[in-house]
């Protein structure tokens, strides 16, 4: 069976991003809704490729002080220690949590590095018009969607242990100024995958002409 | 025109746009696009009835959840315990305004308003009635999904844990297993959850 591979794009018709109805799409400049749930239609999400690389953009130059600022500071008796996100998973190596200090250093370092370098490659791919690996690139598209939330998993040990570790001189843990720009790398490249649109991979260079 | 364009409704690939036709499926069966696989759809037995005991056992779990404290600690007789909203004080008067905000955000307020959604928007589905602005609820829903974060807020948890027992004694408290409770409930719930079939009921109902 070899039925034409037709897109939506390619018929003249729009796919509602929120209830998936088909419908015909409207003529250019004109403001379409879908008919059945109201949502604003795009046959593609607009300005795909420059909001993903402003996000992609900021999220890299966080991704610096997120790594080398501190996002917490331990007090107690014997002084006080600050730790980066890297010197957290060392210190769970040293302590014998290996399987945690793996985990935390692929949720914390790995998966962001990953997810900007992807999604960089994505957007260049498509500015470039390259037609090949459009599987493999749907499929990095997918797993970088699924991944990238749990990233925030450092964010939440910090807030754990702030609210804890409050015991007077005996020990007291403060987060820093790190946290914040993880935060924000986090909800950057979470925002940057979300304005990417995986359709482009597929797209020829014609419709992305119009 | 060929004759067979009004047979079965189109649908697009949410991931690449290839225009193809809808197929009923068997019990369990998952519908995937012809040309780049990925998942078009799939067939949720009683949906709206399973989400919606998902959902209420969930916000349930969820208010014990928020009530006790999540763990408590103890050094040298000096104890502390904290709920999630103390942590998110925490914070905040450590003047990390934005860290506290977006921990409130993800582990609170996004999946309340998710939790609240979902019971306004199928316990009146199940008597085959429709709530008002049901259209505006999903899109609502959609947008709100994937910023609550309670199962990576759950594994946080633990790696916290982990790094405190080499400190203090801890003690999980009630919160924390009600935490991992409603972890699994919002996945089965949105496992379950078939906004296909929740279109298709509004259409019928009006």
């Amino acid at each position: 069976m070899s039925a034409p591979r037709l897109s939506a794009l390619d018929l003249g018709l729009v796919s509602c991003q929120v209830c998936a109805l088909v419908s015909r799409a409207a003529p250019a400049g004109v403001a379409a809704h879908c008919p059945r749930c109201g949502a604003a239609l795009h046959a593609r999400r607009p300005a795909s490729l420059v909001r993903t690389w402003a996000f992609l953009i900021a999220a890299a130059i966080l991704y610096l002080p997120a790594n080398l600022l501190p996002i917490m500071q331990s007090s107690s008796l014997f002084g006080a220690q600050r730790d980066t996100i890297l010197s957290g998973v060392a210190f769970l190596w040293d302590s014998g949590s290996w399987v945690l200090a793996v985990l935390v250093f692929f949720a914390s370092i790995v998966v962001p590095l990953l997810k900007m370098l992807a999604l960089a490659v994505l957007a260049a791919t498509v500015q470039l018009d390259y037609a090949r690996r459009r599987h493999q690139r749907a499929r990095l598209y997918r797993m970088i969607e699924f991944i990238g939330r749990w990233s925030m998993l450092d964010i939440y040990v910090v807030t754990i242990l702030v609210a804890l570790v409050q015991l007077g001189v005996f020990a007291s843990v403060t987060a820093e100024a790190g946290a914040a720009a993880f935060g924000a790398v986090v909800v950057l490249t979470m925002f940057a995958a979300m304005a990417f649109d995986p359709r482009l991979i597929w797209d020829t260079a014609k419709d992305r002409r119009g | 025109m060929p004759r067979d364009l009004t047979a079965r409704p189109l649908i697009a690939c949410r991931h690449c746009d290839l225009l193809q036709r809808e197929v009923p499926l068997p019990e369990g069966g998952v519908a995937r696009c012809r040309r780049c696989d990925a998942e078009l759809y799939r067939s949720h037995p009683r949906s709206v009835e399973r989400t919606l005991a998902f959902t209420l056992a969930a916000a349930v779990l969820f208010a014990i959840a928020n009530s006790f404290p999540i763990v408590g600690l103890e050094v040298q007789g000096v104890h502390n315990a904290s709920t999630l909203i103390g942590a998110v004080r925490s914070l905040w008067d450590q003047d990390r305004v934005l860290v506290a905000s977006l921990v409130f955000a993800t582990t609170l307020l996004f999946p309340t308003l998710e939790l609240a959604a979902m019971t306004y928007l199928l316990a009146p589905l199940r008597g085959g009635r429709v709530a008002p602005g049901v259209p505006q609820l999903l899109r609502f829903i959609q947008a709100v999904k994937p910023w609550g974060m309670v199962e990576v807020f759950m594994l946080g948890v633990l790696v916290s844990l982990v790094k405190l027992a080499h400190l203090a004694r801890v003690e999980p408290g009630v919160s924390l297993w009600a935490f991992g409770g409603v972890m699994l409930l919002l996945a089965a719930a949105a496992a379950s959850f078939d906004a296909r079939e929740v279109w298709a009921r509004v259409r019928v109902a009006r």
